[in-house]
């Protein structure tokens, strides 16, 4: 392959790709998109929406019906072996067997990718300890904790030093310090070049992590952009005000925002474009309320990821 | 990937294959132990004597070899079978199929696990054996070629069946009903050439009978059947099954959806 494509060419490009499942299910209908390299690409979608099917087939674990699936320029039905070389995958579902020990499962799954046993090995501890589970590598799968056996599924997509990795809901089931620590190290896969493909059900995740968001709707992309044009679609934004408790306070008119009092304490203020809220800031001070705290209701991707799909 | 890393992968594969089968020892080492012991004493110590076979070998040294031939053929396959249709039910087959490994290495694999307790199973029979008779060996050469090559067959035929089996009971149906009367009609217990001439054109028909006498040439030097023939058509059958298996896991046959 020519150097200069190599480094250019998309990480992942779909194109018209469909998996029809025997049952007759249309799982994915025609769809097309492209992954740039060192892309962190969150793909959404409802329950059902055909994210897995997706990803399935990106990773040799689903038949597609027909399209093309390329990866780093590399055609999937020709150069099916390197494209695994290049790819992790952390599926959806736990994917390991139950009375094997969690050494020996990331160990041999190195073993897969053709590595000699001393460099498995090594691999396998490096990859355990990043995920803080080496300490449990000689314990039987089957006796880890749910957010456990989630790191022991990321250890094992990234034995191969994947250029490609591909999350089905990895954070799925982690408490709130796993998470971060998840979102730690995803942070730095990306910032060395690893691409990277999320699917995930927290939004926050994406907003915090993610460069770009496709949208799949029913087996169709809805949406396809970068996290930054999809945010700057969304100016309409809903706040908490706390405020000190008095008696009577005037009722707010104004037609760039909508006042609510949620109770003695909190007012919900609802504002058409976030330029105009320190405006309505001064103007409710004018009007006695003394504002102690100010905090974001809503998630505002999660808002707006509705507003997509409800369409 | 290459040719050196196919083989390291398939390695792995095959080693994990036989950690699993010694850790369930107690499932896959001893009970054809202890159901062989049986038969020693039964057939061989109780009732072996009033069975006259008409040539200078007593009926325990006959039964022997189609003994360790009965272990190396359902323990083979049994292995392979459940092995890799646990790996699709717990899904942990995904490992597999994501990974570089080739099909042609998966087989191997799994087939080496079926070797390994195949054997070991065999040579447990065989030492069950050497406490109750004198065992002799007319060629160790034909002794391991038999035994590997049919271990190999059978690991083989398992690893198809495993590929079709949607379900537990799919993959205990070919044991029960199709290996357990072949095995017995294949002249474990008894010399086929005693038998009627309409069983006795039954049993040329039955595929285990071949392999029973070519162990039992290994072992006695006495055969009712053309050795190099059974064995061509044991090579056969290795290549054939092969081809299935790698065309079967490249369509994706129960693998993939
Ligand atoms: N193996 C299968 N056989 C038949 N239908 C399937 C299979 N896997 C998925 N489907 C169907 O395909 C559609 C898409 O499923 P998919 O798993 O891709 O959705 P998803 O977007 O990953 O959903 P979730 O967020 O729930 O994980 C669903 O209607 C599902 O029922
Ligand atoms: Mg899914």
């Amino acid at each position: 392959m020519d150097n200069n494509f190599a480094k250019t060419c998309p990480a992942l490009k779909i194109e018209n790709l469909t998996k029809v499942y025997k049952s007759g299910i249309r799982a994915i209908d025609n769809i097309s998109f492209e992954v740039a390299q060192g892309s962190f690409f969150a793909l959404l979608g409802q329950n059902g929406a055909g994210k897995s099917t997706t990803i399935g087939i990106i990773t040799s674990l689903v038949n597609k019906t027909s399209g093309k699936v390329s990866v780093f320029g590399y055609d999937l039905d020709q150069h099916r072996t390197k494209i695994k070389q290049m790819i992790g995958v952390v599926p959806q579902e736990f994917n390991f067997g139950t009375f094997e020990k969690t050494g020996d499962i990331v160990r041999n799954q190195a073993g897969f990718f053709g590595l000699p046993p001393r460099v498995a090995e090594a691999k396998a501890k490096e990859t355990l300890q990043r995920l803080k589970l080496w300490y449990r590598a000689e314990h039987v799968s089957r006796s880890l904790s749910g957010g456990m056996k989630r790191r022991l599924m990321l250890a094992k997509s990234l034995v191969n030093s994947p250029k490609l990795l591909i999350l089905d809901e990895p954070s799925a089931g982690a408490d709130v310090e796993i998470r971060y620590q998840i979102w730690e190290l995803l942070g730095e896969l990306s910032a060395s070049g690893t691409t990277i493909i999320l699917t995930t059900h927290y939004l926050e995740e994406v907003e915090k992590l993610c460069d770009h968001v496709a949208i799949i709707n029913a087996g169709k992309i809805v949406e396809n952009t970068s996290l930054q044009n999809l945010l700057s679609r969304l100016n309409e934004q809903t706040f908490l005000l706390t405020i000190e408790p008095s008696d009577v306070l005037p009722t707010v008119d104004s037609d760039k925002y909508t006042v609510q009092r949620l109770n003695e304490q909190t007012l919900e203020i609802n504002i058409s474009d976030i330029g105009l809220l320190g405006g309505a800031l001064q103007e409710l001070g004018q009007k006695g309320y003394k504002i102690k705290n100010i905090t974001n209701k809503t998630n505002r991707v999660e808002q707006l990821y509705l507003s997509i799909t409800r369409s | 990937m290459g040719f050196f890393r196919q083989c390291i992968a398939s390695y792995t594969l095959m080693l994990k294959e036989c950690h699993r089968i010694v850790r369930i020892w107690s499932q896959s080492l001893i009970p054809p132990a202890i159901t062989t012991s049986m038969y020693f004493i039964v057939f061989g110590n109780l009732l072996g004597d009033k069975i006259q076979l008409g040539n200078d070998v007593s009926y325990i040294q006959f039964m022997t070899p189609g003994l360790i031939m009965l272990s190396i053929i359902s323990n083979s396959y049994v292995n392979v079978c459940s092995s890799f249709f646990s790996a699709k039910f717990q899904k942990s087959i995904e490992e597999l199929m994501v990974a570089s490994i080739n099909n042609v290495a998966i087989i191997i694999g799994y087939v080496g696990g079926g070797l390994f307790r195949g054997l070991a199973t065999g040579t447990v029979v065989c030492i069950i054996g050497m406490l109750f008779t004198e065992i002799t060996i007319h060629s160790w050469a034909m002794v391991f070629a038999f035994a590997i090559l049919t271990s190999i067959v059978f690991s083989l035929a398992g690893f198809t069946n495993a590929i079709f089996a949607k379900k537990f009971d799919d993959i205990a149906i070919v044991p029960t009903f199709v290996l357990t009367p072949l095995i017995y009609l294949g002249g474990v217990f008894h010399s086929v050439s005693s038998l009627p001439q309409h069983w006795q054109s039954l049993s040329m028909a039955n595929p285990i009978y071949y392999v029973v006498n070519g162990l039992r040439y290994g072992f006695l030097g006495i055969s009712e059947v053309n050795i190099l023939a059974s064995f061509a058509a044991l090579v056969v059958c290795v290549m054939l099954l092969m081809g299935v298996n790698i065309y079967l896991l490249r369509k994706g046959v129960g693998i993939r959806s």
